[in-house]
């Protein structure tokens, strides 16, 4: 194993790459009890077209979804009870661009993440079991169809992309889900679940060579590699279509504004994106910034208004949402602001005052396992060392951020997606 | 992790936690007093008031500004209640010196931005804001009236009241509506005197300083606190007698599933020697997902959608909360009893027993690894005048044999129960 110091954050991480090809990270904390360990794979809701066995493949949406609830199934019983049993608070998550299991406890740790490793490596589907899933995740789509943040997330989506897969929801729909048989689950967990494909964090007190030696004991020594998926095509820099509007019952109108910003390039370029693109959101619309406070006073938003940066593999966006009476006003705002920065550019006091409050909320965020091992995981799968952030943060330059607003906070960029109370409303 | 206690003036204590493992360092200033009704809701207001503005920074926007430049930390009120001691004051969370940008020092600042906000509000006539006194009044009534909404809470904080009635510890920590209702902004400044005169004051660090440099950090803090006078002794609380038969109550709310609450008398709290052995009790009857409650009256019987036991602390009580059916409660309370009956006979296998001890041991060695829980731990400890870390208490964990289990299930009476039924 290959030990790296990061001195400016006070971590030691191992590191070590299988001959399966899987890589494994594992910082050593060493005054902590408790230990948290990170299985994930790097295949998400958006993977639906790969390449395979000499052709591509289409799967239905939801697969990944639905793999992820069938991978605790053991041929003995149920993963999670096994870990339940052993003092260890399992759980696991799909996202559009990954899936990961994981598990937190303070004794055991090496039974336990024996036990992580072969129930995610070992699939075990019969087709009665997949037909009894179908009706637990039909619920569960059922729900998240009646939930109106998720209405109007995806609302945003279709607005912003022309064909790009994160408009597709992660569960998939009833439609969908009722394609998938044992064999698509075989099949994508054959090409996804490679250990080339995975990534294995880990963090607390635990000795490194031994968690590769676990590794290397439970999960297969062969490997596919590298798996080739489609996105149809680059997207164009504009928004497909400016506005939606759908009607569910609401008491006041929930929106999400979203802009289309470009694609981020694997490696540290990925990661300066992401951190360039959360300040271009603080200075413009955070909860510090000149214009929260604005909308706050003319009562256009109220304290759900929430707002992020994300970065996948082929899109990334700026989104912001909440309730308002009129969300239009909202977006007009926002434009307008936008266009004030672009021109006069941001504050330098204000700029100072975000860099070094986001600063320090990243720093302090390695306190929690579960986001040190789920952030190395991701940062892993996009090509940069998770750790490496404080330098990539040096490079920021206020100009930067100023440039990112000026080019994407645009009318033609921006979607606006609004749910208005309608039928059966509250 | 080096724990130190000193006292820095007469009733003005630090606690100062030394440890390299957090990336952030937390601080506390808390001012205890004895739980009263008089007092309560005038002390629960008060850090609500004090922080919204101070004589430098006189609105939530210029303090949010200067939390930003402390690399985005955090001052938040609070206001707990420890045995029969109401704690009310700040915590706060900032990033440790270690990882600013330029070395800049940062426990400083944000040690002298607390004394600010604690020490010197922002005053209107010689008193708190009005404004500002009358939106944290609104915003405390709201949080009251918010207390029925979460039923299961709420038969929990009633079957306390009732059963405590009497006894300071059936005063909730943010008093009552009347009460708050009565707060002028007057009337609070001349609370907020008293709280800087006669409270025991409870200072807290957690981060990688040493306790020299953090004493020096919390100087403004000290020198502004008045000196001379004597500060209140919080004592021990005393021990409950559980009426014959139990005390009953029901309640009828708006509610589709009954909630069922039961308080026990347990002759025994923290300052105890048997009290690891209680909480092993406790674990095995009904504290964890392996307990008897979880799996048979819940899991076995299905005779509620919930039911667990939970001990406070820093008084003889153990509440037992469940959710059931209007129709079953009957039998709910059986099944409930007759699962004590068996820990009081010593009728839980050896794996049960273990269990229930790794289920304590991990929930204390990972307070460790928490700084929130670390400081709301050591608030408890230090307002109760124990020592006892969480590493120590895992010691006694480990040694307490199931004798001494039965024994402490056996001091178990049942003193009250309280059921929240729907309108008919």
């Amino acid at each position: 194993m290959v030990s790296k110091q990061y001195p400016r954050l006070g971590e030691t991480v191992f590191h070590e790459i299988l001959e399966n090809g899987l890589h494994i990270y594992v910082d050593r904390r060493r005054d902590f009890q408790k230990s948290y360990a990170f299985f994930a794979t790097n295949y998400g809701g958006m993977d639906m077209r790969f390449f395979q066995e000499g052709r591509w493949k289409n799967t239905p949406a939801g697969v990944a979804h639905f793999l992820e609830h069938k991978m605790f199934d053991t041929k003995e019983g149920n993963a999670l009870q096994d870990l339940a049993a052993n003092g260890a608070s399992p759980n696991a998550f799909t996202s559009s661009a990954i899936t990961g299991y994981y598990f937190e406890s303070t004794e055991k740790f090496f039974d336990n993440l024996k036990i992580l490793l072969s129930f995610v490596s070992v699939p075990w589907f019969t087709q009665e079991s997949v037909d009894k899933e179908q009706g637990i995740i039909g619920q569960e789509i059922r729900m998240v169809e009646d939930d109106p943040e998720n209405q109007v997330f995806y609302a945003l989506m279709e607005c912003l992309y022309d064909h790009h897969p994160i408009r597709v929801p992660i569960a998939g729909t009833q439609e969908s889900i009722s394609h998938i048989t044992a064999g698509t689950l075989y099949s994508c967990h054959k090409a996804f679940y490679n250990p080339a494909n995975m990534v294995l964090t880990v963090a607390g007190d635990v000795d490194p060579e031994q968690v590769c030696a676990v590794a290397k004991e439970i999960l297969p020594v062969q490997s596919l590699g590298h798996i080739d998926r489609d996105y149809g095509g680059e997207e164009a820099p504009q928004a497909a279509c400016p506005q939606k509007e759908l009607t569910m019952a609401v008491s006041t109108p929930i929106f999400q504004l979203g802009f289309k910003c470009d694609p981020a390039q694997r490696g540290e370029a990925w990661m300066a994106q992401e951190l360039a693109g959360e300040l271009a959101c603080e200075a413009l619309l955070g909860s510090s910034s000149p214009l929260y406070a604005k909308l706050y006073s003319q009562g256009l938003i109220n304290k759900n208004f929430g707002y992020g940066f994300e970065v996948y593999p082929g899109c990334a966006l700026m989104a912001a949402g909440g309730e308002s009476k009129d969300p239009a006003a909202v977006r007009d705002a926002v434009l307008e602001e936008g266009a004030r920065l672009a021109r006069e550019g941001i504050d330098p006091a204000l700029f100072s005052r975000l860099k070094k409050g986001m600063y320090g909320a990243k720093v302090r965020g390695l306190n929690s396992f579960e986001y040190l091992c789920i952030s190395m995981a991701q940062s892993h799968f996009a090509g940069v060392e998770y750790l490496r952030f404080p330098e990539v943060f040096d490079g920021i330059t206020q100009a930067h951020v100023e440039d990112l607003l000026r080019r994407w906070v645009t009318p033609q960029r921006c979607g606006l997606a609004v749910v208005r109370p309608g039928e059966g409303s509250l | 992790m080096k724990v130190s206690r000193t006292q820095l003036q007469p009733g003005v204590w630090l606690t100062a936690v030394q440890t390299k493992k957090f990336k952030s360092c937390v601080l506390g200033v808390n001012f205890l007093t004895p739980l009263k009704e008089e007092w309560a809701s005038l002390h629960a207001l008060t850090p609500m008031v004090l922080r919204r503005g101070c004589a430098q920074y006189p609105d939530l926007e210029s303090i949010s500004a200067a939390l930003d430049e402390l690399y985005g930390g955090s001052l938040e009120p609070m206001v707990r209640k420890k045995g029969e001691t109401q704690c009310v004051g700040f915590v706060g969370s900032f990033l440790d010196d270690a990882y600013t940008l330029e070395g800049e020092q940062v426990l400083e600042p944000a040690a002298a931005l607390l004394a600010q906000l604690v020490l010197d509000p922002y005053t209107q006539d010689g008193a708190f804001c009005p404004d500002y006194t009358r939106q944290e009044q609104a915003n405390l009534t709201d949080r009251i009236k918010a207390q029925v909404n979460d039923k299961r809470q709420y038969a929990q904080l009633r079957v306390v009241e009732e059963m405590c009635a009497g006894e300071p510890f059936g005063v909730d920590k943010l008093g009552s509506l009347s009460a708050v209702e009565a707060v002028t902004p007057q009337s609070l400044w001349t609370a907020y005197q008293s709280l800087l005169t006669q409270a025991r004051v409870e200072l807290y660090y957690c981060g990688s300083a040493e306790p020299e440099r953090v004493e020096a950090a919390f100087a403004p803090l000290l020198a502004g606190l008045p000196r001379g006078g004597e500060r209140l002794d919080l004592p021990r609380p005393a021990k409950g007698e559980t009426p014959k038969p139990p005390h009953r109550v029901e309640e009828a709310l708006d509610v589709t599933q009954g909630k069922l609450s039961m308080g026990f008398r347990t002759r025994c709290d923290a300052w105890d020697e048997g009290y690891p052995a209680l909480m092993l009790a406790n674990a095995i009857y009904g504290g964890t997902t392996t307990s008897k409650l979880f799996m048979n009256v819940r899991e076995k019987l299905s005779l509620c959608y919930y039911a667990s036991s939970g001990l406070m602390k820093y008084k003889d009580v153990m509440l037992v909360s469940s959710g059931v059916e209007f129709d079953k409660v009957g039998q709910a309370e059986a099944e409930i009893l007759s699962q004590l009956y068996r820990c009081q006979t010593g009728e839980f296998s050896d794996d049960e027993l273990e269990w229930a001890r790794r289920s304590v041991v991990s929930t204390l060695r990972t307070t460790l690894d928490g700084q929130s829980r670390l400081e709301d731990y050591w608030l408890g400890q230090s307002a109760a005048g124990l020592s006892v870390g969480p590493d120590q208490m895992v010691e006694r964990v480990e040694a307490v044999t199931r004798q001494q289990v039965v024994q402490a299930a056996q001091n178990l009476t049942l003193d009250t129960v309280y059921f929240l039924k729907g309108r008919d």
